[in-house]
């Protein structure tokens, strides 16, 4: 348990860091989100209307932005050779890296959301309950990545191949997400289905992802 | 798993590392593959406690290959990797007993020379030397608060092989570990290598230097037959001599 915790503490440490991507997220969050009212136009009633969708697609891209680094960086420098060589359960070190890079990229967008959710005339109700649904949403989109992480290791440049193998596989997520958040502005009641969707979606993928990350990484280090 | 003692303060210049648990590694005609073209085919060893094995031969003739494949990277198309020894319960699993020090360091750029340590003498476990310790041994001790980014490529080979003494394994896989290195950091490894022996350890290095360890056996790898063949003037390697596997 100790080795994993400081591969934790090693994984926040770096991503906050220079040359990290905590920060990197955020702002492209922010970018995302400022950008909409621009295109949409300043109709305020169709902006929080909108507003949901809006981030959580910024909160989507955000996720997806650093995640194709999440084991290339290792298998760079060498270290993913001695993490396999470890005798550490390979699934146990997938779910800590990708704990590790929710923690410091997908956590602060749950944080930001509120603040971000200003530009877009949304209603207090629905910037709860959007921040609810990311925050049991996102840790669902960082698993399904990791997936993409494992698979891509050993191709040099992969970076834009994670976003198109897991996109489409983040599609319920967004679904459920969007719906649940914003399903508050008409009918409190139907907030739950949608919810206890996502969280079952984020439960299978926590499970599921460490594990097929870890069968991919064992394929890609020979 | 019994109670760990705490490592013995280093005394003097020569430095004495705490017995290591005997382990004894055999490998049994070993065919590897790479892309397609036999690499290694037949290769068959062994390493006991106190022993060191050099291996040599010219580029691409699977030095590297060879321990990537004890390490457990490359996965043979036949033969078996084992160990032996009173305490192994698990044979097959060669890796967790090991180290392997590559080409690449293992090092992140952005965390500091002690940090760098400190993560994989947690991460691997069974801890050796202290930090400050093992930094002072390879001469790193006044750098440990520098990100690891400033670091030359001597230096941050010394960082990788600080790891060796940070973290106990009873079997090094050394693949040109001398890279980079100057002279004194050099005779540094050396005494290191010679003080794992010592400890009951077993050492397995890819070198084109003649490394001056005492009582190394020598394993040159030949391009033509890939069978290892073995130098007529060193110590014969006792029963698993390379079996021989016929070329397809």
């Amino acid at each position: 348990m100790s080795a994993m915790l400081a591969l934790y503490v090693r994984e926040v440490r770096l991503a906050v860091r220079v040359g990290g991507g905590a920060l990197m997220g955020v702002l492209f969050f922010l970018i995302v989100v400022s950008v909409i009212p621009f295109a949409v136009g300043p109709d305020l009633n169709l902006l929080s209307r909108l507003g949901p969708a809006v981030l959580w697609i910024g909160a989507l891209l955000a996720t997806l932005l650093g995640l194709d680094r999440l084991f290339e960086a290792d298998r760079d420098d060498g270290a993913l050779d001695l993490i396999a060589g470890s005798g550490q359960p390979l699934e146990l070190v997938a779910l800590v890296k990708a704990l590790a890079h929710w923690t410091a990229t997908g956590l602060p967008l749950v944080l930001a959301a509120p603040l971000f959710s200003l530009f877009l005339a949304m209603t207090p109700e629905t910037i709860g309950s959007t921040m609810l649904t990311l925050l049991v949403g996102t840790p669902a989109l960082t698993f399904l990545g990791s997936i993409g992480a494992g698979l891509t290791v050993s191709l040099r440049r992969g970076g834009l191949l994670v976003p198109i193998l897991i996109l489409p596989f983040c599609i319920p997520v967004l679904i459920f997400g969007v719906s649940a958040s914003t399903a508050v502005q008409f009918d409190p009641a139907a907030f739950h289905t949608p919810f206890y969707l996502l969280c079952a979606v984020s439960l299978v993928a926590a499970v599921t992802g460490p594990i097929a990350a870890a069968a991919a990484l064992r394929g890609g280090l020979d | 798993m019994p109670p760990r003692p705490e490592p013995d303060p280093v005394t003097g210049p020569a430095p004495r590392f705490r017995p290591l648990p005997p382990v004894r590694l055999v490998v049994d005609d070993l065919v590897v593959e790479r892309g397609g073209r036999r690499v290694l085919d037949g290769v068959g060893l062994t390493l006991g406690p106190g022993e060191a094995l050099l291996l040599t031969g010219p580029n691409g003739v699977g030095k590297s290959t060879l321990i990537r494949a004890l390490f457990g990277l490359v996965r043979p198309e036949a033969g078996r990797i084992r160990l032996e020894g009173p305490d192994v319960e698990e044979p097959d699993e060669v890796a967790p007993r090991c180290h392997y020090l590559g080409h690449r360091d293992a090092l992140k750029t952005a965390l500091t020379v002690a940090e760098n340590l400190a993560f994989w003498r947690r991460f691997l476990g069974d801890p050796g030397l202290e930090v400050d310790a093992a930094l002072d041994r390879v001469g790193l001790l006044d750098l440990s608060d520098l990100p690891a980014a400033y670091l030359s490529a001597g230096q941050r080979r010394r960082l990788a092989i600080a790891r060796l003494i940070a973290v106990r394994r009873p079997i090094w896989l050394l693949d040109e570990p001398t890279a980079a290195l100057d002279a004194a950091s050099e005779a540094t490894l050396l005494a290191l290598m010679a003080a794992h022996l010592a400890a009951g350890g077993s050492l397995l290095a890819a070198t084109h230097l003649a490394l001056p360890l005492s009582g190394a056996r020598r394993l040159a790898l030949t391009p033509a037959d890939v069978d290892a063949g073995f130098d007529p003037d060193q110590p014969e390697i006792p029963p698993a001599a390379p079996a021989r596997v016929p070329r397809p």
